[in-house]
């Protein structure tokens, strides 16, 4: 935080506007990731009714835009029951988990270059630490916990098995993840995110997907495994497992967990737009020639346009194929997903060694 | 054996090929046909706002018909009460009194006339056992009420409006307005 004090002052004299600059921030990106959750549920439905020939919901207002807000409502004033044999604490503390986790991955996000206002130079990131990715997936594992907790607190042998069926869904799911993105990382250098984008602005560099293809369709499959979407959405299997982990759950406690689905797929499409495509670089346009503060909004706009269809590409995959098997999902993980993402790897490594000397 | 359908075909059991197996061209492929669909005319008719054009024979809720001068036609006779299946139609006959020549057409008249629209298949065979053309089966169709006696129509609900004295309700309920 010393690195940002532009207007030199120590950091003894503690700068309040800072402060306020940072809850700002988080409030608006808290914000905008809920209302983005909330029409990614819209979104969801009407392509899901293209796609099925159907025309989605459209009774609520125009279009169907107040559809959200009507289900949320009808979450809200649903009632809440806890069974009786449940853990209460555990059983609360559950979707307020997953919520945590879902939202926790926001503050890692370049979300656009800097804005210069009043003299200041405002960062449109949360936090520029120097460990992004590795935060982000500490935090992701964490996710699974959401789930675990919410299994195990039910006391309902389907929410358990379901959980179960999560937990080392996502365990495995992040091996070949986080071997994927070893080899961008050989690339970059860095686990910063901030740096990754700037390394992908700079000039003779292209987006990382470029260098990367194999490893952007490995992390890419292991990230809608993550999110628990289908043809991934093993831990929920409404046919199966009838809604699984959350089987227990009513009113918001519900909603809460669905939310976090919808959070986490837009975090997991902002940091593949950040790894793989670019963050907020706008393609063909040079950044350096517009006005720093066009050039961050334009930025932000061409983040949150490549976030949208990635979100698009997520909710087009879940709506085009069936559900694994599980034994099927687990040898796709660990015998097919693994090894490769192990060949990317030694390949990378091979190829930079190459360059190097 | 010979095939049930001609329709049937043989399962294809080889094992997957190399590039089946990369599963990847395939969820292209599935990919590209969703994504198709999302072009297609859809068949869904957006209900209240647009509605489905009826033959003409539809049958939907009753109406009791009255002449071109607005006299009720029913005569109060039971032939409908008679062929209803279900049992739907209840009536009461009274007598027509000297000065009502213009409100009923025959003699007698029905004082009462209930169809229970719960109980009604809409078979129209009440249409068919009429012999004075008093009752007809409309084209409007999914009654709601919050309580079973609404779906008890009486006569308030089901007389037309009188070609004399409401024309232009008339023209309304027949849809020309
Ligand atoms: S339509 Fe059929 S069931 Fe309905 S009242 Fe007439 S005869 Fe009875
Ligand atoms: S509606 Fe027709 S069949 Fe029924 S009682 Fe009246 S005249 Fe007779």
């Amino acid at each position: 935080m010393i690195r940002r004090d532009l207007n030199g002052m120590t950091l003894l004299a503690f700068d309040w506007i800072f402060l306020i600059e940072k809850l700002v921030l988080i409030a608006v990106i808290i914000t905008a990731s809920l209302v983005i959750a909330m029409y990614e549920t819209y979104a969801e439905r009407k392509v899901a009714a293209w796609m099925q020939d159907r025309r989605g919901p459209n009774r609520a207002g125009p279009f169907g835009l107040l559809q959200p807000l009507a289900d949320g409502g009808k979450l809200f004033f649903k009632e809440e029951i806890i069974p009786n044999s449940a853990n209460k604490w555990l059983f609360i503390l559950g979707p307020s988990l997953a919520m945590l986790t879902a939202m926790m991955t926001c503050a890692v996000v370049p979300w656009g270059s800097s804005l210069h206002l009043f003299g200041r130079v405002i960062d449109l990131q949360v936090a520029d630490i120097n460990i992004g990715i590795l935060y982000v997936f500490g935090v992701v594992s964490m996710g699974v916990y959401g789930i675990m907790i919410g299994g195990w607190a039910s006391n309902n042998k389907f929410s358990l098995l379901a959980a179960l069926r999560g937990a080392s869904q996502v365990i495995s799911y992040e091996l070949a993840m986080g071997i994927s993105l070893i080899a961008l990382l050989m690339m970059t250098g860095s686990l910063s995110m901030k740096t990754i984008v700037e390394q992908q602005i700079a000039n003779p560099h292209w987006w990382n997907i470029i260098y990367q293809p194999l490893g952007f369709l490995i992390f890419f499959t292991c990230a809608m495994a993550e999110c628990n979407r289908a043809p991934f959405d093993l831990p929920e299997a409404e046919s199966e497992l009838n809604m699984g982990y959350h089987q227990e759950y009513s009113s918001m406690k519900l909603g809460f967990y669905l939310f976090a689905e919808y959070i986490n797929m837009f975090i997991s499409s902002a940091i593949m737009a950040t790894l793989y495509f670019g963050g907020y670089d706008i393609p063909f346009v040079n950044e350096a020639s517009l006005a720093p503060n066009t050039a961050a909004i334009l930025g932000v706009l061409s983040l949150l346009t490549k976030i949208f269809i990635f979100i698009f590409v997520f909710m087009w995959i879940r709506w085009t194929l069936p559900r694994f098997r599980y034994d099927q999902l687990m040898d796709l993980g660990w015998k097919k997903l693994i090894p490769l993402a192990l060949a990317n790897m030694l390949i990378t490594a091979v190829v930079i060694l190459l360059k190097n000397h | 054996m010979q095939a049930l359908t001609q329709r049937s075909r043989a399962v294809d059991r080889k094992p997957l090929t190399l590039w089946e197996r990369i599963y990847l061209p395939a969820v292209l492929k599935g990919m590209t046909i969703t994504f198709g669909h999302m072009f297609k005319k859809r068949p869904t008719i957006n209900y209240p706002e647009k509605t489905r054009p009826f033959s003409p024979v539809f049958r939907g809720l009753h109406v009791l018909n009255r002449d071109e001068e607005g006299r009720e036609r029913c005569t109060a006779c039971g032939l409908c009460a008679v062929a209803c299946p279900a049992e739907a139609i209840t009536m009461e006959a009274a007598e027509r009194k000297n000065g009502e020549e213009g409100l009923y057409r025959e003699e007698k008249y029905a004082a009462r006339y209930e169809i229970n629209m719960l109980r009604c298949i809409f078979c129209g065979l009440c249409e068919e056992a009429c012999p004075k053309d008093a009752i007809y089966l409309s084209e409007t169709f999914a009654p709601s009420n919050f309580a079973r006696k609404g779906f008890i129509y009486g006569k308030d609900d089901l007389l037309i409006p009188n070609p004399k004295t409401q024309p232009e309700e008339l023209a309304k309920a027949r849809g020309e307005a």
